[in-house]
């Protein structure tokens, strides 16, 4: 068990510093193979005005001259040790751990990133407890009663729920529900749980559902699908030959193997909407790390870019590694493998 | 068979399955008697319904699609007629049964202990600590070394010989009065077989419970079974004591099984004489005998009743059952002139 963790752990150390590089790659290599030179790299950073006197000493602080690896080597070492950045006006202190310094912010990355992180939380563990439960309750009553007319009718609205974006969606409840009917707020405002939590759980209702709509849907199929395929084992049988009620047979033999895939599914899902729900944040006008990201995209704000792609790859990979260690809780099968 | 009522009445039992293709009579009209302490042998190849008709006796047919009539009395209740509920209540303490291939048997996310207690606690109030007391007893009681330790292990850290031992512990949780084992030997080594059957035979002394094996092996079936009911087709095709089934069977159908059982003093050419053909379809049963295509003495029967009519069962001897068009003396004659030589042969 122990080996298991520590291996697990070294795989997801290793696989951070790969998603590290690809990441830097992305956004300081590529641009470099694809012909542009340290010069129309650093333009970005500089003023429209600058003279290309102004612009080489700025790729030159940035150190846009250096060999790649050190580039890497020295971005990497920002994030242990912190880093100084010239803006021109003055040395800025990045501190550690440094994710990157905003330009145009001015500001260095992480702090805006963990001022957004809450945001993007709640609406990430609310969705997910909503999602949990109506998609896995929907799977297994629409297996039992594979189909009736109940089975037919979820199954088809959760093929809408699985086949709708969001920002359709969205919309449609924001209308219906916060413009027509005023029962719910009407996105854009978020007050933190520890402030007010009546008010936290009003603003982000309607995200939540939205949100747990979508991916409800596709639980609901998934756990309609494993419940289906457990129910036919063997072992369901000897339940039933025990004498067990038929609901301890769904819930604590059926719907106990069954779930086994929904967790993993469950932890990439749930890391990656970490990472920022860009569309729902966008359309319920949430600040969180999505909106954070799609504001930056077109601002040209590079290291803010970097820094939440980083941030939601980190979230992904924790998350993964998380399942993997519940999973050999959840199938004792997996610790001797 | 004995006066009275049986401790197990199955009468006319039938259990139909409506299928797109049409109507699998998998069990059509079989009835049987057992005592307390006795066994019977199913015996019968693939298809035959021996399963099916043990799943029915527990109630464990989907009542949405299998069609179950006739009787089945349990120490003086009628299980067929009962709810859902009432039968439910039985399965797991009056009556269990232990399945074929262990491993898919049990459930691979709970220990062996907590399967073994959990028709105990369903049917006993006990506390959590005198359940796993429970298992550790019957562990121990089926011959697992170190029960204590091996109770909070997972099936698949048991070898197979072991989880079929498990099986049987998890069967015999609430001492049940009727056990059935479906097969219990078919997944395991030939040098564990010997073992789990010695072991059934054992404990069924020890617990006087009424057990009925189902098997494809007649080898099984002589080592434990008192009495042995062949099916085919869904029906029996012939009903003895074990005996009288090994010493003078009546049915070309029990020949061929007789035939095809491994004789390791043989050689290898000579070992098995298997029953030509296959199974017959249960939708579509052969009319007449349905054994009649795959018979050897087809052409024998009077007026080729074989191929026309469905043969009664028939009493050949004192509660010696056969369902043949063969006339009794002419069935014997050929027993004795043709069959027993060449299975004695060597």
């Amino acid at each position: 068990m122990i080996t298991y963790i520590i291996r697990r752990l070294m795989a997801a150390l290793l696989l951070l510093l790969v998603v590290s590089a690809a990441t830097f790659s992305i956004f300081f290599v590529v641009p470099r193979l694809l012909g542009n030179s340290p010069e129309t790299l650093a333009v970005r950073y500089v003023g429209r005005t600058a003279t290309p006197e102004t612009i080489r000493q700025v790729a030159d602080s940035l150190g846009f001259y250096d060999p790649v690896y050190v580039q890497y080597l020295n971005w990497l070492k920002g994030i242990f040790v912190g880093a100084d950045f010239d803006t021109g006006a003055g040395i800025e202190r990045c501190p550690a751990p440094c994710l990157g310094y905003s330009f145009i912010d001015k500001q260095p990355v992480l702090p805006e990133l963990l001022e957004r992180l809450p945001v993007t939380l709640s609406l990430a563990v609310g969705a997910a407890l909503i999602w949990l439960v109506f998609g896995i309750a929907t799977g297994v009553v629409s297996a039992l009663r594979r189909g009736s007319l109940l089975d037919r009718s979820a199954m088809t609205i959760s093929l809408a729920g699985v086949s709708l974006p969001i920002f359709f969606t969205g919309m449609v409840t924001l209308l219906l529900f916060s413009y027509q009917l005023e029962w719910t707020a009407s996105g854009g405002s978020f007050t933190p749980f520890t402030e007010n939590p009546a008010e936290w759980a009003y603003n982000l209702l309607l995200p939540w559902t939205t949100l747990a709509f979508l991916f409800s849907a596709q639980y609901a199929r998934l756990t309609r699908a494993g419940m289906l395929e457990t129910m036919g084992e063997d072992y369901i049988r000897t339940a039933r030959a025990k004498g067990l009620t038929e609901k301890t047979v769904t819930v604590k033999h059926g719907l106990r193997g069954a779930l086994t895939p929904i967790l993993t599914i469950f932890g990439l899902d749930f890391g990656l909407l970490l990472g920022g729900a860009v569309l729902t944040e966008k359309t319920f006008s949430l600040p969180g790390l999505g909106h954070y990201a799609i504001t930056a995209i077109p601002r040209n704000d590079l290291p803010a870019v970097m820094g939440v792609t980083l941030v939601a790859a980190v979230f992904v990979i924790v998350a993964s590694l998380i399942v993997d260690l519940l999973y050999a809780v959840v199938d004792p099968r997996v610790r001797l493998n | 068979m004995t006066a009275g009522t049986p401790f197990l009445q199955v009468r006319d039992l039938k259990i139909h399955f409506p299928t797109d293709d049409g109507l699998v009579r998998s069990v059509d009209g079989l009835s049987f008697g057992l005592e307390r302490g006795r066994t019977l042998g199913i015996v019968g190849e693939s298809g035959s319904g021996k399963s099916v008709t043990s799943l029915g006796i527990l109630g464990l047919h989907n009542r949405r699609n299998a069609r179950v009539s006739g009787e089945i009395w349990l120490d003086g209740k009628e299980l067929v007629s009962a709810s859902a509920d009432e039968v439910r209540a039985l399965r797991g303490q009056k009556m269990a049964m232990i399945f074929q291939d262990p491993l898919s048997a049990m459930h691979p996310y709970y220990t062996v202990g907590q399967q073994i207690v959990e028709a105990y606690r369903v049917h006993n109030k006990v506390t959590r600590k005198q359940a796993r007391q429970h298992a550790v007893d019957l562990l121990g009681k089926v011959g697992i070394p170190q029960p204590d330790r091996r109770v909070d292990d997972y099936p698949h850290q048991f070898s197979g010989g072991m989880r079929q031992r498990a099986m049987i512990a998890m069967a015999l949780s609430c001492d049940p009065e009727l056990l059935i084992a479906d097969e219990p030997t078919t997944a395991l080594d030939v040098t564990v077989q010997a073992q789990i059957l010695d072991l059934m035979h054992k404990l069924q002394q020890e617990f006087n419970s009424a057990l009925i094996i189902i098997t494809h092996d007649l080898g099984v079936t002589a080592e434990l079974s008192d009495d042995v009911l062949v099916m085919y087709g869904g029906r029996c095709i012939e009903y003895a004591t074990a005996r009288e089934i090994f010493q003078s069977p009546e049915h070309p159908y029990t020949w061929g099984l007789l035939g095809s059982m491994p004789r390791m003093d043989r050689p290898v050419a000579e070992r098995l004489t298997p029953v030509k053909g296959s199974p017959p379809s249960l939708i579509n049963l052969p009319t007449g005998c349905a054994f009649h295509p795959r018979c050897v003495f087809e052409e024998r029967t009077p007026d080729g009743l074989g191929r026309r009519v469905l043969p009664e069962l028939a009493e050949a001897g004192p509660g010696h059952l056969v369902r043949c068009h063969l006339p009794a003396a002419q069935r014997r004659q050929i027993w004795v002139d043709e069959v027993k030589p060449k299975l004695e042969a060597s």
